[in-house]
């Protein structure tokens, strides 16, 4: 049994709510607690935000967010056709930031957050984030199971 | 994001209602920051017992004005976070760096006792 939806959005601030509400309702369909529903929220959040500021810091841009659910898993991908990251191991490392007041919170909190997260990028192009979790109550159950 | 500032002599209280993220940071700069750049502010108290959502923006406006407000010998105490906003605000270190209290009237106590300087 799986599930999809995708929304494209704009690059605009006040649409970041409705993407982490949208992704939180539709990962609901999975048995998440409202603990790790937050926690995407989070997730997308932070994603659609380093689109608005870093992918399209000139002009306004367009947001893919495509999510699914296969199997157990919710798998939620962001993707911008931005200006792209040049070191892609550079963002990747802890406190890494361009902006005074962000300390580079935002991977750090995709990656707390979600179980894994893959970020592909080219300049001039885009960048994707593609984000994964599957609830901890099912973890649990195959745990005991095995 | 409702936002409401009183002075209560060099003492700022700042009280947040709605989510803290990149579309409402505009109003907490509008309203928090000048507020908080009066000449004799010192202390930033930071009610945010109806704020339900926050992200790395608002932790940056946060931290901003915790920044800020140190330069000039001041602090930024927290006030009321819910389950989820605690987590986030922990996460990111904020906790070690400003105390917490359960309510506006702990603040002020502390602060008045000569507990937080």
């Amino acid at each position: 049994m799986g599930n999809h939806a995708h929304i494209s959005m704009l690059s605009r601030s006040n649409n970041v709510g409705l993407a982490r509400l949208a992704a939180a309702s539709f990962a609901s369909e999975l048995d998440f607690t409202l603990n790790e529903l937050e926690e995407i929220k989070v997730a997308v959040s932070e994603a659609v935000t380093n689109c608005i500021i870093h992918a399209y810091p000139l002009e306004e841009g367009i947001i893919e967010i495509d999510m699914r659910i296969e199997g157990e898993e919710l798998i939620i991908v962001v993707e911008d056709k931005g200006v792209g990251i040049e070191d892609v191991e550079a963002v990747l490392q802890p406190n890494y930031s361009t902006k005074e007041e962000h300390m580079g919170l935002g991977l750090a909190f995709i990656d707390s957050f979600m179980d894994r997260f893959e970020l592909s990028s080219e300049p001039g192009k885009g960048t994707i984030v593609q984000m994964y979790k599957t609830p901890e109550k099912l973890k649990n159950r195959k745990e005991a199971i095995s | 994001m409702d936002i409401t500032t009183e002075l209560e002599g060099n003492i700022l209280i700042a009280r947040l209602a709605g989510e803290l993220d990149i579309e409402t940071v505009q109003a907490f700069r509008e309203k928090v920051v000048p507020e908080t750049e009066r000449p004799g502010v010192k202390t930033l108290i930071l009610n945010l017992n109806k704020v339900s959502f926050i992200d790395s923006t608002g932790i940056g406006a946060i931290l901003g004005r915790y920044r800020f407000l140190e330069k000039k010998g001041g602090k930024v105490l927290l006030v009321g976070l819910k389950a989820p906003v605690k987590k986030i605000i922990k996460m990111a270190g904020l906790l070690e760096i400003m105390p917490e209290y359960s309510s506006e009237e702990k603040a002020l106590n502390e602060i008045g006792e000569g507990r937080i300087a």
